[in-house]
């Protein structure tokens, strides 16, 4: 029995796989907790769509894939935030305006180049054959630093999303903090496209984090919680995938969402859901 | 006395539609001040401008740092409206409070023992001590005003800024709560506040202007409440009673004809107003 669950982890690219499951769904349940709690749900699926679109430019002009994607998809966030900031334009509509373009910008480039083809179904769906060792590492090196800017930016990045407005007046630089969470948002997808896929990136980011929130009542449960789920459902999705032969990106965020079911029930029942749904936009 | 807030010929529109126009203020250390006007008034506004979250469009606004004689930028405690808190958000009194901490604590994501220390300190003082560990939605609405005035003295402020603290919670906690401002105002804090609430100003604040996208007059209530002032604030039919000293502020009703399609009144053995009248 042991040895048949020893199996996979025989194969090089499946240990690979799933230690970058593994940070990856821990990476996007941290962040994915800041996101619920702000109401921006749909920023983890627009963000991801156009970086996409700057992962195809990157491949296009011959870039670093990280470096590439990365930039394009941080200008996309600074963009939204600063459209929002400055115009009478909500977020929804900025996300949707700002990021479907920068995706259609890649659709319109792998139509005038047709050899990247191979690569387009990675980055859409997800490509757990394709972790290398390198790519674990930079992974792990975007997990660090993320986990370490939310460590010591705890407070400001609390404060701004409980009361943007008074976080200003008790001097945060919300503008700086709003800034930089675009900024470890986009490298937290970039790192996450070739395990999950554009396509499924927006799901392991608010699922994980909305399915903590039914939960507890504590941020910092809430914060704990959410990572760690993030992280388990990135290890055993992977397991089950190997197991089932289905694409791994699906099967992890398919077990999150029956975790959610499951736990939707449990605070069904002691009659708190309703309440703590309403704060999560989703 | 130097000014601790002062408003120099100030104008503010929101998409061009004029919302504060020419308005020129200045309050002095150790005030407590209410500003009171219609809806619309520019309240709001004003207090944003004085917050530095908006920038008037003419005019300057400047806060001076009674401490550091102005070398410093002051400290501002804000109260917001209770109606534009998340409620839902997952945070304790203490969290809450220890926002108000966030420019002076550590880098540590968790309260230092000198911030515990004030926490329980300004918790004790607003008699809120046994709610630390409570989810704010858990807080009557005077808890929760006490919980964001907790976090505004947490921050050691110059300045005390509070937008309707008496909007959303009964009369009595009103009372209470203005009650204990008047209580940190003879501490020496100094305090501005934004209220609709002209009888409990009226018993409350020492200072009162009242606005309606101008200045229309400014002093103590019993010479600021007066049907002229208050007619040309509220362009309404305002009356005011002084019975017992105390003043008395309400908007004359427009009549009375729905009375007669309601049933008798319930008044669970309370004699009648007009039994009440006749017996004395």
């Amino acid at each position: 029995m042991i040895d048949v669950l020893l199996q996979p982890f025989q194969f090089e690219f499946f240990r690979n796989g799933t230690l970058a499951a593994i940070m990856v769904g821990g990476l996007c349940g941290l962040i994915g907790v800041y996101i619920v709690l702000r109401g921006m749900s749909y920023i983890g699926h627009g963000l991801s769509h156009a970086i996409f679109g700057g992962a195809v430019v990157s491949y296009v002009m011959a870039w670093n894939f990280y470096l590439g994607a990365g930039i394009w998809g941080f200008i996309a966030a600074v963009l939204i935030n600063q459209t929002v900031r400055r115009t009478k334009i909500n977020a929804d509509a900025a996300i949707g305006v700002i990021t479907t373009a920068s995706f259609a910008i890649g659709i319109a480039l792998i139509s005038r180049y047709r050899s990247f083809t191979r690569s387009f179904d990675a980055a859409l769906f997800g490509n757990i054959l394709g972790v290398t060792v390198q790519d674990v590492l930079v992974i792990a090196g975007v997990t660090l630093l993320v986990s370490l800017i939310i460590f010591f930016c705890y407070k400001q990045l609390l404060f701004t999303a409980f009361d943007s407005t008074v976080a200003e007046v008790y001097g945060v630089p919300t503008a700086w903090v709003e800034t930089l969470f675009a900024l470890i948002l986009a490298a937290a997808l970039i790192v996450s496209m070739q395990i999950l896929g554009v396509t499924l990136i927006a799901a392991a980011i608010v699922i994980p984090a909305i399915t903590a929130r039914l939960l507890t009542d504590s941020f910092n449960r809430l914060i704990l919680l959410s990572t760690a789920l993030g992280a388990a459902t990135g290890f055993f999705g992977m397991c089950i995938s190997f197991y089932a032969d289905v694409a791994s990106g699906a099967t992890i965020v398919l077990l999150q969402a029956a975790l959610f079911c499951v736990a939707l029930a449990f605070s069904s029942l002691q009659h708190r859901a309703g309440r703590r749904l309403a704060h999560t936009h989703v | 006395m130097q000014s601790i807030v002062e408003l120099h010929q100030v104008s503010f529109s929101y998409n061009g539609a004029p919302v504060l126009e020419d308005v020129s203020l200045h309050f002095h250390p150790g005030q407590f001040a209410a500003l009171v006007g219609p809806s619309g008034a520019g309240k709001t506004t004003l207090l944003k401008l004085i917050l530095g979250t908006l920038t008037p469009i003419q005019g300057q606004v400047q806060i001076t740092s009674r401490a550091q004689n102005g070398t410093k930028a002051p400290r501002i405690g804000y109260v917001p409206q209770l109606e534009t808190v998340d409620w839902n958000f997952p945070v304790t009194v203490e969290q809450v409070v220890w926002m108000g901490r966030v420019k002076r604590a550590g880098p540590w994501p968790w309260p230092s023992a000198d911030d515990r220390r004030r926490i329980a300190t300004v918790l004790e003082q607003l008699e809120i001590a046994d709610l630390a560990r409570q989810h704010i939605r858990n807080l009557s609405g005077g808890q929760q005003q006490r919980v964001f005035l907790a976090r505004a003295l947490i921050a050691e402020p110059d300045l005390l800024v509070l937008d309707e603290p008496t909007t959303g919670v009964d009369m009595r906690t009103a009372e209470n709560v203005l009650h204990l401002l008047g209580e940190l105002n003879r501490q020496g804090m100094t305090i501005l506040m934004t209220t609709h609430d002209l009888n409990a100003a009226a018993a409350h604040v020492p200072w009162v202007v009242c606005l309606n996208r101008h200045v229309i007059a400014q002093g103590p209530p019993e010479e600021i409440f007066t049907e002229p002032i208050l007619n040309a604030t509220y362009e309404g039919d305002m009356l005011v009673i002084h019975q017992d000293g105390m003043i008395f502020v309400q908007q004359r009703p427009h009549g009375h004809g729905y009375r007669d399609l309601l049933p008798e009144p319930v008044l669970g053995g309370i004699p009648r107003h007009d039994e009440i009248s006749r017996s004395k």
